[in-house]
């Protein structure tokens, strides 16, 4: 079977769940599609999942409430033994490529990290990946009785229903006890729309000039045409904004319909974070910024006088 | 208790990446110790000078002969005594961490520090794979870390927003922005560290083959459309922007 690890949140099956479907149907790997969903209370995740999957795994244990690489790990590599998985797939998000290599060890497999393309050469698979701050697609291979994956999220079309509902199954794992005590947490909260599922991202970097300033010219344009608020590294480290709104190769990485970056100079860094949008836009001050390069519309001029004319004339 | 900092050498991030045949070609290009790692040494020798108990600090690196100019970054930094395994073999991480492993054990080690995500690679795996081969935790994405004898308190960053956390030692940590701000190697110290004992380990020794085979590079380029728009009529330049975004590139209603 190829084993897909479900991802979700807010008790909805995650889009890059039905990206990761697509992934498998493409690979040309051998065996059934398998949703694995692991947590508590999923049951309306596991009935969402059975709509894009030959079956649904259920594990739906209080041991699972809270998340914890040691304990997905191990329950990943049960079922992909038990039930001889060809193919592990799993979302490439920060806590899928932190729990994934682990299950690559337990299952002595090897590894294809943040894969963008899957497709069968006879008994092996070969994936491709960006390396190198994403300014180089490789392509790599590797073969083996089972393979472990995970797939970059906005890589694969979302996958659609296929016939009939897969059938759903609970099933028993051996859980080890986790090691590490989560002492608090905070959540990232913004009425925004998230980076991550954001398709215009308006980004504010140094050249924006001040905080006061990003509050009303980032802000005020990303409210304006309902767009997510990015920031530069620059930014964060200034303390302008928090880390969780970072772009960048140490923050998140995007790839939205369109990105507008204002007074941002397009470091390496932060073009890897932001490199594969589909249209990119750079209003700066500098014609020089590198950010121009790869822009597809490109202002130089000053953001405090460019973007509230924008702001006016989206009204229109 | 005893660290071990992974370092890995990469290419400068303004350097111009190319490919020649299949692979990246690194002739010629400026390498520099991975900025990443560079906090994981930091903080390595942040955790000595505050009241954790450090015996010693070691820096290990994979990679070929060059790799020693990464080494003697992190000696000149303050790391006690290095190891090189010299080789031109490109390792994926998972099979990389079982060197990794190998090492930890061999040397008697409690915590492994790492960076989070390897610039040539855009890996994230190094230290997930290696902490599940010795069996330990691992607390990757970390932004602030303490030491209170075998216990290890501080914070990281997760899907959806940022944990505290503890944990006893042993311990996989990568490291990211934010943990510290790497120090400078001061010449007296880079002069010091070329005394420092820098050994070579025979690859050989650890049994280790790569797992995953790499068959084809290629600059990735996205053709953009690079069209300007006179900004001097800041008016003029917002409507004939939105008339673009709206009416060519069809992403704004």
């Amino acid at each position: 079977m190829i084993l897909v690890v479900a991802e979700y949140a807010g008790g909805k099956l995650g889009k890059s769940t039905l990206e990761m479907v697509t992934a498998a149907r493409e690979s040309g790997r051998e065996g059934p599609i398998t949703l694995l969903v692991l947590g508590q209370g999923v049951t309306d995740v596991a009935t969402e999942a059975a709509a894009v999957a030959d079956q649904v795994l259920v594990g739906d244990l209080g041991a699972l409430a809270q998340y914890n690489p040691e304990v997905w790990a191990a329950a990943v590599a049960q079922i992909a033994r038990e039930g001889e998985a060809s193919t592990v797939l799993i979302g490439g998000s920060r806590s899928g490529r932190e729990y994934a290599p682990r299950v690559a060890v337990k299952l002595d497999a090897p590894y294809l990290e943040d894969v963008i393309k899957l497709s069968a050469e006879g008994d092996a698979l070969r994936a491709q990946r960006y390396t190198f701050l994403a300014r180089v697609t490789e392509t790599v291979e590797a073969s083996g009785p089972v393979i472990v994956a995970t797939v970059k999220p906005g890589s694969f079309a979302p996958a659609a229903p296929a016939g009939e509902a897969g059938e759903q199954y609970d099933i028993e794992l051996n859980l080890p006890t986790p090691r590490t005590e989560i002492t608090g947490k905070s959540v990232e909260k913004s009425s925004r729309v998230a980076l991550s599922e954001a398709e215009v991202i308006v980004t504010g970097g140094r050249g924006v000039g001040s905080p006061e300033n990003f509050a009303q010219f980032v802000e005020g344009l990303a409210d304006n045409i309902g767009a997510g608020v990015g920031a530069t590294r620059a930014v964060v480290d200034a303390g302008w904004r928090p880390y969780a709104e970072q772009v960048g190769q140490t923050g998140k990485t995007v790839q939205p319909k369109a990105y507008i970056a204002l007074g941002v100079s397009g470091a390496v860094q932060h073009l890897s974070g932001m490199g594969k949008s589909k249209n990119i836009i750079a209003i700066n001050k500098d014609a020089e910024a590198p950010i121009f390069k790869v822009a597809d519309y490109g202002i130089v001029g000053d953001v405090s006088q460019i973007v509230p004319a924008l702001i006016a004339a989206s009204k229109k | 208790m005893k660290i071990l900092t992974l370092v890995r050498q990469v290419p400068d991030a303004e350097a111009r990446v190319k490919v020649s045949g299949d692979r990246v070609d690194l002739e010629g290009t400026t390498l520099v110790i991975d900025g990443m790692d560079e906090y994981g040494v930091e903080e390595a020798l942040r955790l000595r000078e505050g009241n954790a108990n450090v015996e010693e600090i070691v820096a290990l690196a994979v990679g070929p002969k060059k790799v020693e100019d990464a080494l003697r970054t992190a000696l000149a930094m303050g790391v006690d005594r290095a190891i090189h395994i010299e080789t031109d073999e490109r390792f994926d991480a998972v099979s990389l961490s079982k060197i990794v492993a190998q090492v930890a054990q061999s040397e008697g080690t409690d915590l492994i520090l790492l960076g989070g995500q390897e610039a040539d690679w855009d890996s994230q795996a190094l230290g997930a794979a290696s902490a599940e081969r010795l069996g330990w935790p691992q607390l990757t994405w970390t932004n602030e870390l303490n030491a209170d004898g075998e216990t290890l308190t501080g914070r990281h960053d997760v899907d959806d927003g940022n944990e505290g956390f503890k944990v006893a030692l042993p311990a996989v940590i990568t490291a990211q922005q934010g943990l510290n701000e790497p120090r400078y190697p001061t010449l007296p110290n880079i002069m010091k560290a070329k005394k420092k004992e820098l050994r070579k380990d025979d690859l050989g020794g650890f049994g280790v083959q790569p797992a995953v085979k790499y068959v084809g590079a290629e600059i990735q380029t996205r053709a953009r459309l690079n069209k300007m728009i006179d900004g001097k009529d800041p008016q003029a330049a917002a409507e004939q922007l939105l008339d673009l975004l709206r009416n060519e590139a069809k992403v704004l209603a």
